[in-house]
């Protein structure tokens, strides 16, 4: 084990794994290499790709046990796809998959009788939840720890051929019989398809399934027929109660409000909140409030923004309609008005998650966004961020786009409640580093506003506009004389999970809760 | 030291620890933490000690701390002010004050548990909730009824119950009760605090209300909700211009005095008596917003 540039003591080298280098600093590590390829291959006779069940698919892909197949999370927690297509891999007798979703959400519990038969032996994927993520915290049941890795550092990680898909089973809620797919049509309908859209490129086979045949072409084409091997048409691909998520209303917490409110007053006073600037606003919590905000400051002075990037809500879409915003570069929408959009309003427009986030590719609008909003489970007096693992040590949550965000946006703006639950939410030392300290600029809770002292321009920007701030420590200490000061867990050696940096470094581990 | 504002007085139950420890986060210039109608009655005890607790352990900043106490004919009266005056709370609020005798008899307790906890006597205040028609026909009483009362409240649910009538959007119903206690109290020299405002989710009838409030001469409102907060400070806060133009006032009002100018004028305006003591009135005002600005919880 080595101590990488955030001090954490990481692996040099993991059996079934290989080796990784430690995270040296954002971007201290530079790509090698070229581009992964997939074989070529010698399309159907007529471009017959349509099957009739998965089970035909899986025959049909070539799926061997010990490859490694992958899902995206457009669904989110209405996803059916995973739980079918690893019942019918275990019926037919394979093992020793390695799964590698985008995402799990808490409905992937289904996989723990899977994962401890020893069918998935491997996982990796930006977050997981619920009892899925609370087993593989507490037991070591696969070959080897979680892989998790960012939206970004996962595309990236296809595109060096470094993550090597076998199969990709790409849910849509429209597909055509040749393969031409995407979310925003069909009973399933869940908008952007961006993050399937990197697999659609680099697997070795592309199998789409959905519960929604629409004669050729499946128009708009998100993912088009030339990345597709197969179709399946199953009865429902999606469950849209799950995939609409209840964290895109506008919160009427007034602890939430307050905080937006100050998020607002420090974005304002920043020096980034100018013509045409650029924003992610994230789902749920303060962040969407602080887009509401954000919008009665432009009313009221006539200020526009640019494109707004990441996830959409429909509150931003409404933004963009009434033309606060010019652009939505969308990697996935989170309810039914931002499908919506996507589907009627040409300026709003997918995009994949390299596009997104991708830190190896050419472009990427992580890194030339203007105001970033991002959350934390805990953030420490170093600024770094946690948002995978809670305060009992369990995975519970995501690495996604945090860090990509984190290391190109100009303004990266933490908002959290100073205190969580009973816990403090500023810490000595995060639990798990997810994005590193360097990439946060300023900590905007109920009880206090710090910004990093590695950024006194803007310290100063927020007290000429007379909004106070204090030190991380005492927002710390503000915390504690009203909680105290957390009991250290309880954990073993083992490693039930790696925390991979965007670059591929590793930044962090995960250790198992006893 | 600037008077102390009471624009705002955000209600708090009393049996919600959450809320209590959140309750500094919006600066309210008051907090009522409250042992009354937030809590039910088989819980009075458990809300009681959990004040008490509150009371003695957390740091509420600069907003001032009250409790809501039970009314003088319940059970739970005694023993509220039995056990909070160890701990210190600013004030009380008495509920349902409908004579001098309701706020004599508390007085009269505080002084001996003061005594008890060897406190000054005199340490806690007194605020009197005039919730009836009988409060209301004796506010002038009871707002004299002791040197330790410090404001007087109005509260509508229970005044349009006693009238047997309901509360409209219009106000009407409320017109007298609302101008005797702004009355009796502004006599008396304590500040009136007028009802709340329980439509949370209307924000222009709240803002109009509290309007209405300051126009009638309360001095602040009762508040349900924190997001009513920001309102009402901002309705009872003078705006800059108010402040600008009272600044001239008083700088002509010393010129005067020291060239021995009986006569003053501002922009065009002649100024006399009342006209330097509004302007005073409101220089003063802007001040202690400004303090209580600077003083925002941390």
């Amino acid at each position: 084990m080595i101590a990488n540039k955030v001090g954490r003591l990481v692996p040099s080298f993991v059996e079934n794994l290989g080796e990784f280098e430690p995270f040296a600093g954002v971007f201290a590590t530079p790509p090698t290499g070229r581009r992964y390829a997939p074989p070529l291959c010698k399309p159907a006779a007529g471009g017959k790709k349509l099957l009739s069940s998965l089970r035909q698919a899986i025959l049909a892909s070539g799926l061997q046990s010990g490859m490694t197949i992958s899902f995206h999370h457009h669904f989110r927690n209405g996803d059916l796809l995973v739980n079918m297509v690893v019942d019918e891999i275990a019926a037919l007798g394979l093992r020793d998959i390695t799964l590698a979703p985008s995402s799990l959400q808490s409905i992937h519990q289904a996989l723990i009788p899977h994962i401890r038969s020893g069918v998935i032996t491997a996982i990796t994927t930006s977050g997981l939840r619920g009892e899925l993520a609370e087993v593989l915290t507490r037991e070591s049941l696969l070959k080897s720890p979680v892989l998790i890795r960012s939206h970004g550092g996962r595309a990236r990680a296809i595109e060096s051929g470094e993550l090597k898909i076998d199969v990709a089973f790409l849910g849509a809620s429209a597909a055509d019989i040749y393969g031409n797919m995407n979310g925003i049509h069909g009973p399933a309908a869940c908008g952007s398809l961006g993050y399937a859209m990197v697999d659609a490129q680099y697997a070795d086979c592309v199998v789409g399934v959905t519960d929604n045949i629409v004669p050729y072409p499946a128009l708009p084409i998100s993912i088009p027929q030339t990345q597709v091997d197969f179709v399946v048409q199953v009865d429902k691909v999606g469950d849209p109660k799950g995939i609409m998520t209840g964290a895109t209303r506008l919160t009427r917490d007034p602890l939430e409000l307050y905080i937006a409110a100050q998020a607002t007053r420090v974005i304002e006073a920043s020096g980034y909140f100018c013509e045409g600037f650029s924003f992610q606003a994230g789902t749920g919590g303060a962040s969407l409030a602080v887009a509401k905000f954000l919008k009665e400051k432009m009313a009221a002075t006539g200020l526009r923004g640019g494109f707004s990037t990441g996830g959409s809500t429909g509150y931003i879409c409404e933004m963009l309609k009434e033309g606060y915003f010019s652009a939505i570069l969308d990697t996935q929408c989170f309810d039914l008005a931002a499908v919506e959009s996507l589907r009627t309003n040409p300026r709003h427009v997918e995009m994949s998650a390299s596009y997104y986030a991708n830190p190896h590719a050419k472009a990427c609008t992580a890194h030339i966004t203007d105001i970033m909003m991002l959350a934390a489970t805990e953030i420490d007096t170093a600024f770094n961020v946690n948002v995978l693992t809670g305060s009992d040590g369990i995975m519970m949550g995501a690495s996604g786009g945090h860090s990509d965000t984190a290391a190109g946006t100009k303004l990266r703006l933490v908002t959290a409640p100073l205190i969580r639950g009973r816990f403090p939410i500023v810490v000595d030392s995060v639990h798990t580093v997810i994005t590193p300290g360097e990439c946060i600029d300023v900590l905007v809770t109920e009880r206090g506003i710090a910004v990093n002292p590695t950024q006194p321009t803007l310290r100063e920007r927020l007290h000429e506009a007379g909004i106070a701030t204090v030190s991380i420590e005492e927002l710390q200490w503000r915390a504690e004389k009203l909680t105290g000061k957390p009991e250290p867990l309880a954990q073993g050696d083992e490693l039930v999970a790696l925390v991979e940096y965007r670059d591929g470094t590793l930044i962090d581990v995960v250790r198992r809760v006893l | 030291m600037p008077k102390r504002l009471r624009r705002s007085m955000l209600f708090v139950p009393g049996n919600n620890p959450a809320l209590i420890i959140d309750a500094p986060v919006f600066a309210p210039d008051s907090i009522i933490l409250d042992l009354e109608d937030a809590v039910a009655v088989d819980q009075k005890d458990a809300a009681r000690e959990l004040v008490v607790s509150a009371l003695k352990t957390l740091d509420f900043g600069p907003s001032e701390i009250c409790v809501r106490i039970n009314a003088r004919h319940t059970p739970f009266f005694a023993e509220d002010v039995r056990a909070l005056t160890p701990a210190r709370p600013h004030a009380l609020r008495l509920a349902m004050v409908e004579s001098a005798e309701d706020i004599a008899c508390l007085d009269e307790l505080l002084t001996k548990c003061e005594a008890e906890a060897a406190l000054t006597p005199g340490t806690i205040k007194i605020m009197a909730a005039i919730e009836t028609a009988q409060g209301v026909l004796n506010a002038r009483e009871i707002a004299l009824a002791s040197p330790r009362l410090v404001a007087m409240s109005f509260g509508a649910e229970d005044f349009t119950n006693s009238i047997q009538s309901e509360r409209t959007s219009h106000g009407h119903e409320l017109l007298l009760a609302r101008a005797a206690v702004v009355l009796a109290a502004r006599a008396a020299g304590i500040d009136p605090i007028d009802t709340v405002y329980s439509q949370v989710d209307d924000d222009a009838g709240f803002r109009a209300d509290v309007h209405a409030a300051k126009q009638m001469g309360f001095a602040g409102k009762s508040c349900v909700h924190p997001r009513q907060i920001a309102v009402v400070h901002d309705v009872f806060s003078p705006t800059a211009e108010e402040v600008m133009k009272a600044e001239r006032v008083l700088a002509a009002f010393a010129d005067a005095l020291q060239q021995g100018s009986g006569v003053i004028a501002v922009d065009g305006k002649m100024v006399d008596g009342p006209i330097v003591a509004k302007a005073q009135r409101i220089v003063s005002l802007a001040k202690a917003s400004e303090s209580s600005l600077e003083g925002r919880v941390r």
